[in-house]
């Protein structure tokens, strides 16, 4: 399908390992923001004078603040463990796109400016100047990573390539090199709140929608509440969730699941985005501004719990940040974690019986569960590791009858990325996007042979917006991706509910910028 | 005179050693990790991190999943340098632990151990090209290296034979700044010298991978982050100034 300017890769019955083809991706490179992206964030408009010596002081700058990159670019024995578990490698076959080689375009400089070794025997260790050709790889590379921390899992150190490429993002962001997708979206969130720019106006409209087309369809007047003061739980959710499919047929869900609980719960307009794209580009600083945004949206409405709806990275920084970024959380119900994932809420309402569900509801379906890469790798649900493989498939399994998981090298921690996350799901990065997913639409090519699956549910608003835009390159149709909360709201039956359920119908909109 | 020269080259060698590996520990001890990147599923308590961090250590757990041949050839060559680092200790205690007695012919198989790792990791790094293409002029160097040191040990216990009593006073001698004479034994001394010579970039190489992997986020954070707030002091410096 489509217009393509390259070759959609083929399937491989096998997956082994590609031969390298040197320089095959070089020429994918996102658009370069412009000042007014740039300048909101803190960065300069365009490329600074002595942009080496910016460069080079920012790099001793951010060794000195994080250690994972001090310790990572030190240890690196060049085991070639991880050099064939990047999906972007296994889809490009471009060797730059190995873990290792990712960050070698890094640490070739780190050795030259900061090591005894590099400084005096630079050709034997393999260092070199930082160039405008090496400003370019880096411009084209970095942008090659998903940050979905793959090759950490095989790596004998606990290697994080995306560690790397946060710190040479930033770092090309200091010097006014910054990429126009990230940051224009950055941007927009500390002007408006939300990636996707809409007002509040806008969501009260699209809230209120949802209300009628749910009444209308159940017979319930559940509510999606916007801004209201003393509500128990704020949700916090990925704006793709206001009006994408399938998007939005998650968030019907947390209404339902909420509705037929008793909690009473609102949505913030000041807070209105999951997704912190301030890890992205590695910026503690305009990740945490992101962040304080839902701290004053939880004061501002009093709420006792803070909930996130279905986003991968979104639920990283969440879990894992949130409270180094906008803590302490002393002032919320203490009974909760804070924050809690809507699959744990729903999770623990069916574990205490609270939620009814007929299952033959998603008899059209035949299922399978696609791990997102930051959910499985750099988070957590529920009080036991791993919860974040259980929890979502027990919620797929009480509300399908058939559910299939893929090759068990493909899921939980081994999971490949959909090709899109890390702030790489914009229309300029295509190619990669679609070669970036091959590993996946392999192994769902395979459950769909073998168990007959009809379609994959996911609980990221990224993944869901690239399988959406991948499939038809791959021979399957854009609403084979669904949510998991989708799932539920076809499922569950609602108190007081009439009895038919005709599934409504939402436009199938291009909303990349939603994740 | 030769024997002044070694002892020299062992002193300055351990200096370097020393000085280098305490000023990375330190380097990474005072770097914060502002945020928690354990890779999930981690462990939720310390006790677990100890146990994850233990089968890293002893097992290569990771590496393991990742590569089966290179975990093998890895996993052998780090065992066998274990075996002949405790084997060796005989030259640096007087008298000789007993546990050190009986380990002493597991030490000298751990040298076959050595050279058979070594040998495959280097085959792997020439063959395979994707390590062919990420390995500098070093990576092979130090492998090189070793396997030099593993031979030059092994022709001594195999076949050629030391005068170990002369070694053994010359380092204890070391130890005591009694300088002894040490045997001017040409394999010995390129042994002695190419030890000497892995000490000195020790610190300075990719060797740190031995150190680091203690202070790697990633493998040693519990994953606790919604239940203890967990910050840097330069981020709680920033919360102040905005």
């Amino acid at each position: 399908m489509a217009d393509n300017k390259f070759d959609t890769p083929q399937l491989r019955e096998y997956p082994i390992i590609p031969k390298l083809k040197k320089g095959v991706m070089s020429h994918s490179k996102p658009f370069i923001a412009k000042e007014p992206h740039q300048e909101p964030l803190g960065f300069p408009g365009e490329l600074v004078d002595d942009w080496e010596n910016v460069a080079i002081k920012k790099m001793a700058d951010l060794q000195g603040k994080y250690r994972s990159l001090q310790v990572y670019l030190d240890s690196c024995v060049k085991c070639g463990a991880c050099t064939d578990k990047c999906h972007y490698y296994v889809g490009t076959t471009d060797p730059k796109n190995m873990p290792v080689a990712r960050q070698d375009l890094y640490r070739k400089v780190y050795r030259r400016y900061f090591t005894f070794a590099g400084k005096y025997f630079p050709k034997l260790v393999g260092a070199t100047d930082l160039t405008k050709e090496v400003l370019d790889d880096w411009y084209s590379y970095f942008h090659q990573c998903s940050q979905c921390r793959r090759c950490s899992v095989y790596c004998p150190y606990g290697i994080d390539t995306a560690e790397i490429s946060m710190a040479a993002r930033e770092v090309m962001d200091t010097i006014g090199v910054g990429q126009k997708y990230c940051n224009e979206i950055i941007s927009k969130v500390h002007k408006i709140g939300n990636n996707l720019g809409l007002p509040g106006p806008a969501l009260e409209d699209t809230l209120e929608g949802l209300e009628e087309d749910v009444e209308e369809e159940t017979g319930v007047a559940v509510k999606y509440p916007l801004d209201v003061k003393g509500a128990e739980v704020l949700l916090v959710t990925p704006s793709a969730d206001f009006f994408a499919e399938p998007h939005v047929d998650g968030l019907i869900g947390y209404g339902k699941v909420f509705h037929e609980a008793g909690i009473s719960w609102t949505v913030s307009s000041h807070a209105s985005e999951a997704a912190n794209f301030g890890m992205f580009i590695g910026s503690y600083d305009n990740m945490r501004k992101l962040a304080v945004r839902i701290r004053e949206a939880a004061i501002e409405l009093g709420v006792k719990r803070i909930v996130f709806g279905e986003c991968g990275h979104a639920w990283r920084v969440a879990y894992s940040f949130l409270n180094t970024l906008a803590g302490p959380w002393d002032f919320l119900d203490p009974n909760y974690p804070v924050p809690q994932h809507i699959c744990e809420v729903t999770y623990g309402l069916i574990q205490e019986n609270k939620l009814k569900f007929d299952k033959s509801l998603n008899d059209d379906m035949v299922l399978t569960y696609h791990d997102s890469c930051n959910v499985a790798r750099a988070s957590r649900m529920g009080d036991k590791a791993g919860g974040q493989f259980l929890i979502p498939r027990e919620i797929i399994k009480a509300t399908c009858n058939n559910f299939y998981d893929m090759s068990s090298d493909t899921i939980k921690e081994g999971t490949f990325c959909c090709g899109g996350g890390g702030g790489l799901l914009t229309d300029d990065l295509m190619e990669l996007r679609v070669k970036g997913a091959l590993p996946r639409m392999e192994a769902l090519r395979r459950v769909v042979e073998e168990k007959g699956v009809t379609h994959m549910a996911a609980i990221c608003a990224i993944c869901k917006s690239q399988f959406s835009k991948v499939f038809p390159y791959y021979d399957f149709t854009m609403d084979q991706i669904v949510s998991v909360h989708q799932l539920v709201s076809n499922a569950i039956i609602l108190t007081g509910q009439n009895d038919e359920n005709d599934e409504e119908n939402h436009p199938q909109e291009d909303i990349d910028e939603a994740a | 005179m030769l024997s002044l020269l070694i002892a020299a080259l062992f002193y300055i060698a351990f200096l370097i050693l020393a000085y280098g590996l305490v000023a990375k520990i330190l380097q990474y001890k005072n770097t914060p990790a502002p945020l928690k990147i354990p890779t999930m599923p981690a462990p939720t308590t310390q006790a677990g991190v100890v146990f994850r961090m233990s089968k890293e250590v002893v097992f290569f757990e990771s590496l393991f999943k990742s590569s089966k041949v290179t975990w093998l050839f890895g996993w052998l060559f780090h065992f066998g340098l274990f075996l002949d680092m405790l084997r060796h200790l005989r030259y640096f205690i007087d008298p000789v632990w007993f546990w050190v007695v009986i380990i002493q012919p597991f030490g000298k198989y751990g040298s076959i151990l050595m050279l058979i790792g070594l040998a495959g990791l280097l085959v792997r790094r020439i063959v395979v090209d994707r390590v062919r293409y990420i390995s500098a002029p070093s990576d092979h160097l130090i492998l090189v290296l070793l396997l030099c040191i593993t031979t030059t040990g092994m022709a001594m216990s195999f076949y050629l034979g030391a005068d170990v009593i002369s070694v053994k006073s010359f380092f204890i001698g070391l130890m005591t700044f009694n300088i002894q004479n040490i045997p001017s034994d040409p394999v010995l001394i390129s042994h002695l010298v190419m030890v000497a010579f892995l000490m000195i970039i020790f610190p300075y190489s990719k060797l740190l991978h031995a150190p680091g992997l203690f202070f790697s986020p990633s493998r040693n954070q519990v994953d606790n982050a919604r239940e203890k707030r967990h910050i840097a002091k330069w981020a709680r410096d920033l919360e102040k100034t905005n």
